[in-house]
């Protein structure tokens, strides 16, 4: 099984794409070393900003850099820049319209036994609901890879959210990305898996269990957060069954959006998999997904159970 | 535009802002009143920017980062021609972009500010995007000093003096009351210019209703490799007898007798795009 860290993938494609722009910036706040933002700093001095650690500084700075027509990539991790400067993101990048990429390293609780004070497990919630903002979720490092080519292009704000530790590949090469369309990983009659982030490899694994159980499973990679792949959710319903599987909070997440599309145009049984709302349980990520049941065996566990209400 | 003319212009202005909140039943007027001076010498004198420049990379830049005081800002951009005069009568009405904070839809607005404590970091932003790009802009930041007591305004300050930036101007409309009375009450902000000078800026005080002085003070500055912080001493509401130096004037509308006897004392004896 291959693995890569999202976020190297991320800031590798990035440092190529400046060394070709050079209107392309890197900022961060004291997390070169997290976000993986060395090299680029030696390589690339003059388009690189270092704000030391006040991220809502660095987000109106990117802002102003933005409004200078410059294509600030603010890096550092989720659980700070989505929360701590989520005002500066609602008004200084959203609300005045200005091209800055947040990359929000260390989402969700890949900052493990870290504790709460460091996971983001509400990020996708808290963007969702600001307009103007489009919100991301890579499976995996190619994903990210593919995701970059059309950040360094397009002119919108976006929220970029990565996990830290190494991930299990989900796209063998070049993966396919088109904004706001999700990818059918896999189709199956009997119920749809609909993920984001790293919880696309797991539902694959729990889609593989579910084989031998007789249950086909379709995977649906929803790695554009905002603006949503509504079809997609309306396709996956015609399985008649629909779970959701984030790693968020369940409240505000993939399967509060799915669900309320699902409410509004076909209503369909569900049922969405994410972090409780509750003090959550400390350990590294693989550990808090194995006690909430968030990877292969605990989805297709999950399934079934649901499958025989 | 020489300073007599400047200071004569803002008295229009004033007219133009206290009729205009009486209008539209809403506004902050007593900051809009503090700042219309220093405003008025930016846009009338400093700053290389005029509404043909909207998309010049080189224009120098204007910040109202406390944006509730919006009104004197909409009345200069209009008197200057970066919209119609007659859109004034939009203020805060529904479907306007003409609101109580500004909003970067209105020409010659850069950006959507108001929400305190941002303004900063994005002129940080700006200047330092014309040390990198090699560009000769400047950019001007005005600040409430209510608005001094959130935090990230003084990461800004880190920034601006960590990066040198000798293009960019915090400056400070020090009318000396907030919302809820003295800002020495609600939170202590003495000694103001020892604070800036301890974070690297060079700073200089000056009075904010003294045009020639704050036309000198700008034409006098040298890059230093350290950014400007001008605290400007003004009075709340100046320009409207009824309000100056009272807290109850931060959002209060004046009446029509209040707006008669203003006018009066400014000497204008109306408006022109009613």
């Amino acid at each position: 099984m291959k693995t890569e860290a999202v976020r190297m993938a991320f800031t590798a494609a990035l440092l190529e794409a400046a060394k070709n722009d050079e209107t392309i910036f890197a900022v961060t706040t004291d997390s070169r070393g997290s976000v993986t933002l060395g090299d680029f700093a030696k390589q690339l001095p003059q388009q690189f900003v270092e704000i030391g650690i006040a991220e809502q500084n660095a987000i109106g700075v990117s802002a102003g850099l933005a409004n200078a027509g410059l294509r600030p990539f603010v890096c550092g991790p989720a659980s700070f820049y989505s929360l701590r400067s989520a005002e500066q993101i609602k008004v200084d990048v959203a609300y005045s319209n200005m091209n800055v990429k947040i990359m929000a390293v260390s989402g969700g609780v890949s900052y493990g036994a870290l504790g709460t004070s460091h996971h983001a497990t509400q990020d996708i919630a808290l963007m969702r609901a600001i307009p103007g903002i489009e919100v991301y979720l890579p499976a995996d490092g190619a994903q990210m890879r593919a995701m970059l080519k059309y950040f360094v292009k397009s002119n919108k704000p976006a929220y970029v959210r990565m996990g830290r530790g190494a991930v299990p590949e989900v796209y063998k090469d070049e993966a396919p990305f088109v904004s706001g369309k999700a990818n059918c990983l896999r189709e199956g009659k009997d119920i749809a898996l609909i993920a984001c982030g790293e919880m696309v490899y797991h539902c694959l694994q729990a889609a593989e269990l579910l084989v031998e159980q007789g249950v086909e499973a379709s995977v649906i990679d929803m790695h554009t957060l905002s603006p949503i792949d509504k079809d997609a959710i309306i396709k996956a319903a015609k399985t008649g069954l629909v779970i959701t599987v984030e790693e968020h909070c369940i409240h505000g997440g993939l399967g509060s959006a799915v669900a309320s599309i699902l409410a509004e145009e076909c209503p369909t049984a569900m049922c969405i998999l994410g972090l409780p709302d509750e003090d959550i349980y400390n350990g590294a990520s693989a550990d808090v997904f194995e006690y909430y049941g968030l990877n292969g065996s605990g989805i297709a566990k999950k399934v079934l159970e649901v499958l025989k209400k | 535009m020489d300073a007599a003319s400047i200071a004569m212009r803002a008295n229009f202005r004033r007219a133009d802002v206290i009729t205009m909140i009486n209008k539209a039943n809403a506004g902050h007027i007593g900051g809009s009143l503090s700042s219309l001076d220093i405003i008025s010498v930016l846009y009338d004198r400093v700053m290389n920017i005029d509404p043909k420049m909207l998309k010049d990379p080189n224009r120098d830049r204007f910040l109202l980062s406390k944006g509730h005081s919006v009104e004197g800002y909409l009345v200069v951009l209009a008197d200057k021609g970066f919209f119609p005069k007659e859109e004034l009568r939009e203020f805060s009405q529904a479907g306007s972009h003409l609101i109580g904070h500004p909003n970067n839809k209105v020409p010659g607005i850069e950006m959507c500010t108001g929400a305190l404590g941002h303004g900063l970091s994005i002129g940080v932003g700006m200047a330092l995007a014309a040390k990198r790009l090699n560009r000769t802009y400047r950019t001007f930041v005005l600040l409430g000093d209510g608005e001094l007591a959130e935090g990230s305004v003084w990461e800004a300050a880190m920034a601006g003096a960590n990066y040198r930036l000798d293009n960019l101007f915090a400056i400070i409309d020090r009318n000396g009351l907030q919302i809820s009375g003295d800002t020495e009450d609600v939170m202590a902000l003495e000694n103001l210019a020892e604070k800036w000078t301890a974070f690297g800026w060079n700073v200089t005080e000056v009075d904010g209703h003294d045009v020639q002085a704050m036309m000198d003070y700008f034409s006098s500055r040298k890059a230093e490799n350290k950014p400007h912080c001008l605290i400007c001493k003004t009075i709340k509401c100046k320009g409207l007898p009824a309000g100056e130096n009272k807290k109850e004037w931060h959002h209060k509308v004046p009446n029509e007798q209040q707006v008669k006897e203003a006018l009066e004392a400014l000497g204008v004896k109306e408006v022109d795009w009613l």
